[in-house]
């Protein structure tokens, strides 16, 4: 047995982008998340896996304060951005997420062109002087989604006529164009074909040059092949959180070893 | 993987063993398939007797209605005698008002009795006044009004296109028989055959008539001179107050009810009401109107303002309601997809929800419109009902704060007038605001269709 620890902080040579410590989510009554404490590090794609209710999209919605949205929704502890609190009371959660970036599960494309698809976060941020700086802008945007090829010469068409991966890659083009920090991805294959989910695959890795990227996802095996870490939840708890290769073949805690031979989930 | 854990070699359940071939119908089949059949047949049957009852509808509206579109009308060289209208000759236009209507009457009798002689029409009445029931009691003024404009052409003999009474218009759409006349004082049917030899002669004509469309109501006297025209106006004065008001009040507080308000019971209980107020109904709305807009603010009564406040009032529900379920049918995701690059709450709902729900808001409002075009009872409280002696307004203002009637309200109000000529207007004045209504509906399907969005 490999002491996995101390190896781990061995190859720990990044920064740590964000920190979570003793996260609480509730829902009404419903303690969803409890005591979570992790720590994401920059230029990293980190996959969180674990059976369907675990609580993985609730964490990762705590990360851009997305569960703001919903009313019942509480959250207790504290998650570090470059070591500011985000759910300090000062933080705004719009300046927060153009940081954070997002995308969701569904391709969900705005009903407009591909390039106002692109270019309404940097408007809405007035990240661009001109015109012509903002062609730049959503030209950057879409090649770093993998997407230009296939666009450039329509790019006045409606987002929504695409196909599903080429959509998703379209959101992922949508969510760099502002810029962000880090990248939360909420199981953005889910909706895809075999075909479409290497393309996005072979994206993420791409991202991690420059973005952290932290990605939900169903399939181990997605997780195996995009992630450096892994983190593994099931009911509500952050069961084991390390190096992907070392969570995928000596697990420490049990229940993530029957998780991923499929005993449970 | 968790299914290879279950699907082991449990056993299938044994199924019961139907017997007999897949040819053949088994008995339960066959009942469910003849209920399937009944019950298609009743929605066919519901279905036909809804569209034999609007056909009947129509056809009846359109068959009583369309008469009122098209009035008879004489023919009349009428010569303007200067002895009779300007004594002094100086062609003073004050002078000449001096002369009322009742002196132009002569004018016409006259001119009828010179008219029978020309075209040689044998008349059973000794003294041309005898004739004064064939023509309406407008034409004194619509002459006068003219003599006034035109000052120069007394002297001279002017054609002019009278309106005939409303018995002798009756009786050319068959409404009027010789055997009704027994009992009709306005009418005998000896005038009757000059009419028929009028109509022989060329002079007297049934045409379309604009004045019902563009013209004033007529006092009870004079049907064949009501038009629906200025309660056309009235309608659209108060259309415009209703959808000044209640198009940004109703899809603000949709809006904040939709996507900012917290969901307590606070909420609850504003949505319940809301939907309890679409319910109440329009007369309660008179009411209140009329309690607090005309006897506390003490607006003018009879005023299209008031009729616009009081029907905003009863148009709001509709349209808050419908702009909900818009904005409900908005898919979150676009929301998310809207906050994740980092739009604030209310840039998301203003560049994002907002346009896509907008089809089904303007469906909603046109709806709520049209309904409120409609709407009668509570008019009728608040005083825009009744014979409005007044013509066209002059000028915006007046337009709003004049009295004024509206088109349910004027047809209301022609059936209830003794008349059938009334009736008759009555039917007409329906078409028109059915026409009116279905333009409203065809616009709201046209932007609906033009605007509707896939997502």
């Amino acid at each position: 047995m490999y002491d996995s620890p101390t190896l781990e902080t061995k190859l720990d040579t990044k920064n740590i982008k964000i920190a979570a410590d003793n996260v609480q989510v509730y829902y009404g009554e419903t303690h969803a998340i409890k005591d979570v404490s992790v720590q994401i590090q920059e230029k990293t794609v980190t996959a969180f896996i674990g059976p369907s209710g675990c609580g993985k999209s609730t964490f990762l919605r705590t990360l851009n304060r997305m569960n703001d949205t919903i009313d019942i929704c509480r959250v207790q502890g504290t998650i570090l951005l470059d070591g500011e609190n985000i759910y300090d009371p000062r933080v705004d959660p719009v300046q927060l997420r153009a940081k954070v970036g997002m995308v969701f599960q569904k391709p969900n494309p705005f009903p407009k062109s591909i390039y106002d698809n692109v270019a309404y976060g940097p408007r809405i941020h007035g990240m661009s002087k001109s015109k012509a700086d903002l062609d730049q802008i959503v030209e950057m945007a879409l090649r770093r989604g993998a997407i230009w090829d296939e666009v450039k010469d329509r790019l006045h068409s409606p987002g929504t006529g695409l196909s599903g991966g080429q959509q998703q890659r379209l959101c992922i083009a949508r969510a760099v164009a502002t810029e962000p920090e880090v990248l939360l991805m909420d199981e953005p294959c889910s909706a895809l074909d075999p075909i479409a989910t290497g393309q996005v695959e072979e994206l993420i890795d791409e991202l991690r040059e420059d973005y952290s990227v932290v990605i939900v996802t169903h399939s181990m095996q997605q997780a195996a092949r995009v992630s450096q870490k892994t983190a593994f939840f099931h009911l509500g708890n952050l069961v084991e959180y390390g190096d992907t290769s070392q969570i995928f073949t000596n697990p420490v805690d049990p229940r993530t070893e029957s998780y991923i031979t499929g005993r449970i989930g | 993987m968790t299914d290879a854990s279950i699907s082991g070699p449990a056993g299938k359940p044994q199924l019961k063993k139907t017997s007999g071939s897949l040819l053949e119908l088994d008995k339960g089949t066959r009942r469910r398939n003849a209920a399937e059949k009944r019950f298609r047949i009743y929605g066919m049957a519901a279905v036909g007797v809804g569209l034999i009852f609007l056909l009947v509808l129509l056809f009846t509206i359109v068959r009583n209605g369309v008469p009122a579109f098209t009035q008879t009308f004489i023919e009349l060289p009428v010569e303007l005698s200067e002895a009779k209208l300007d004594k002094s000759g100086n062609r003073d236009v004050e002078e000449i008002k001096k002369v009322t209507t009742f002196g132009y009457s002569g004018l016409i009798n006259d001119a009828l009795a010179a008219s029978l002689v020309n075209e040689g029409i044998t008349s059973p009445f000794k003294k041309a006044s005898d004739l004064n029931k064939l023509v309406s009691s407008s034409a004194a003024a619509q002459i006068r009004d003219y003599v006034l404009a035109n000052p120069d052409q007394i002297g001279k003999t002017v054609n002019f296109e009278v309106l005939a009474s409303s018995r002798v218009d009756g009786y050319e759409k068959g409404r009027v028989t010789r055997v009704a006349l027994v009992n009709d004082k306005n009418l005998d049917a000896a005038h009757l055959d000059v009419a028929d030899q009028l109509k022989a002669a060329g002079t007297l004509k049934r045409k379309f008539n604009w004045a019902f469309i563009t013209g004033a109501d007529a006092s009870e006297s004079r049907p064949e001179q009501a038009g629906i025209g200025v309660s056309m106006l009235g309608s659209l004065f108060m259309m415009l107050v209703v959808l000044v008001l209640s198009l940004p009040i109703g899809v603000a507080a949709s809006v904040y009810l939709e996507e900012f308000a917290p969901k307590n019971w606070i909420t609850d209980v504003i949505e319940v009401n809301i939907s309890n107020l679409a319910a109440v109904p329009s007369i309660v709305f008179g009411i209140l109107g009329l309690a607090v807009f005309i006897q506390f603010i003490e607006l003018p009564q009879s005023a299209p303002l008031v009729g616009g406040l009081v029907l905003t009032l009863m148009t709001l529900p509709t349209i808050i309601i419908s702009t909900r379920a818009s904005l409900k049918a908005v898919p979150p995701s676009i929301r998310d997809a809207a906050l994740g690059v980092g739009a604030s709450k209310m840039q998301s709902v203003f560049h994002h929800v907002l346009p896509l729900a907008m089809p089904g808001i303007l469906t909603g409002t046109i709806l709520g419109l049209a309904q409120a075009l409609g709407e009668t009872a509570p008019l009728l409280l608040i005083g825009m009902v009744g014979y409005i002696a007044s013509n066209y307004p002059d000028g915006i203002a007046s337009g709003f704060l004049d009295p004024n009637s509206a088109m349910p309200a004027q047809i209301y109000e022609w059936a209830k007038r003794a008349d059938p000529a009334y009736y008759e207007r009555a039917w007409g004045g329906i078409i028109i605001l059915l026409v009116f209504l279905m333009t409203m509906n065809i616009i709201a399907i046209i932007l609906r269709r033009r605007f509707e969005r896939r997502w």
